[in-house]
């Protein structure tokens, strides 16, 4: 089987651990951040980002030999827009509520670095199946940072875990009344902005300290 | 709330309290790309100014005529129902795409000088998330079309300060002693934590 060979294996973890799109090529921050407020937000942007990485890097490598280098960026502008077009209109039609609340971060997929730099750095080298494998592995990089800082937000931000579902979302665990009577408290910081950037810090530097990667300046 | 004072709320709003950075998140990859060098992140900082001036007003006038359900009633009476906003990304990233090649061309031909400070900056912005989300942000809070000038221009000064802000202060820590793996972006994702928060003062401004 071609699909589980040594390689094959290595175009799907390497972005997930040791070349992650997030915290270590530093792509895709954007959308990372506003997204992270609720575990089950985060959830649904990555099946998102999934669908959206995977079909774009396969449609561009079937097509890369037909495209002119020059309009190359026009033509993987249209492919990925349509494809966002498509999943933003899905998420109104079947998951409303989460479609207002991602607002404008679902169409802001488009501008989403990753998926402009996997079409150039690697769709367009590739044939379709290396191209799907490394879709699938670079968006379940990101969404494995998106996942842990949205945790950590909801968890000691807002008190809860919230998991998706057809409507506003299925609270999973909420910290019981009596830890509050006891004098705990949330940090109310982590809701608020600055607590996604400081978080995501924090997440980079250790996701560094294991990958071993060190940056000057 | 009256004319002038009305869009000098929006203005200030656009530039302190919303911050299209701090606190939406947007355009954080060449923010945090570039505010390696104080005068790379001075010219890429007007640009977003001049692309977020001219396309956000640009895709107002689309999304009202054309865009938008019941846009296209100045042709004829039958469009009443037609809504094409599902056409809305597609329509607005060509024409930031368009409009970022076209000030290109012209500053070339027009100002050399400026040109050559700020010409590689330009087809980055293409993909800067800030000058989509401006467009976006426009029509989810349906400005009119001076408030979508004001608008612009404010998240454009926005994205200025906050990145000029955030390059001073990473070249004065340079010679600080941060722990290896936390150099380079994670420690700027942490001072731009910093810089949120302290931009978070602002919200107390009422006007």
């Amino acid at each position: 089987m071609e699909l589980f060979n040594s390689e094959s294996k290595k175009i799907i973890s390497d972005p997930i651990n040791v070349n992650n799109p997030i915290s270590l090529q530093v792509l895709g921050i954007c959308s990372a951040l506003a997204v992270t407020i609720r575990l089950d937000q985060a959830i649904i942007m990555t099946l998102a980002v999934v669908f959206v990485l995977c079909s774009s890097n396969v449609i561009l490598s079937l097509i890369r030999n037909y495209i002119p280098t020059r309009v190359r960026i026009v033509i993987m502008l249209s492919v990925i827009a349509s494809l966002v077009s498509v999943v933003d209109e899905l998420l109104k039609a079947y998951l409303y509520d989460m479609s207002k609340q991602l607002s404008v971060f679902v169409g802001l997929i488009i501008t989403n670095c990753i998926i402009m730099g996997r079409a150039e750095a690697f769709a367009l080298k590739h044939g379709p199946s290396k191209a799907f494998l490394d879709g699938l592995g670079n968006s379940m990089g990101y969404g494995l940072i998106i996942i842990i800082v949205s945790f950590f937000r909801e968890l000691f931000g807002a008190g809860t875990i919230t998991l998706p579902d057809g409507g506003a979302g299925y609270v999973l665990w909420s910290i019981p009344d009596s830890w509050y009577a006891a004098g705990y408290e949330n940090i109310g910081l982590l809701v608020l902005s600055p607590g996604a950037f400081i978080i995501l810090g924090l997440v980079i530097w250790i996701q560094r300290e294991f990958a071993g990667v060190e940056e000057d300046a | 709330m009256t004319g002038v004072e009305h869009y000098l709320s929006i203005f200030t709003k656009a530039v302190f309290i919303e911050n299209i950075v701090l606190a939406y998140f947007l355009g954080l990859c060449s923010f945090l790309a570039i505010s390696k060098k104080i005068d790379a992140s001075v010219g890429i900082g007007l640009a977003v100014i001049v692309v977020l001036t001219i396309t956000a007003p640009i895709n107002w006038f689309l999304w009202e005529f054309l865009l938008d359900k019941g846009a296209l009633v100045w042709i004829s009476e039958d469009f009443r129902n037609t809504d094409l906003g599902f056409l809305k990304l597609i329509v607005f990233i060509s024409v930031i795409a368009a409009m970022v090649q076209l000030v290109e061309m012209f500053m070339e031909r027009f100002s050399q000088s400026l040109y050559n400070s700020l010409g590689i900056f330009l087809p980055l912005i293409a993909v800067n998330c800030s000058i989509l989300g401006g467009s976006l942000f426009m029509v989810e809070r349906e400005y009119t079309i001076s408030e979508t000038v004001v608008y612009g221009f404010g998240s454009g000064v926005g994205f200025f300060l906050a990145i000029v802000a955030l390059a001073s202060i990473r070249y004065r820590i340079r010679y600080s002693n941060i722990p290896p793996r936390l150099r380079g972006v994670g420690m700027a994702m942490l001072l731009t934590g910093l810089l949120s928060m302290a931009f978070m003062a602002f919200s107390g401004i009422d006007l």
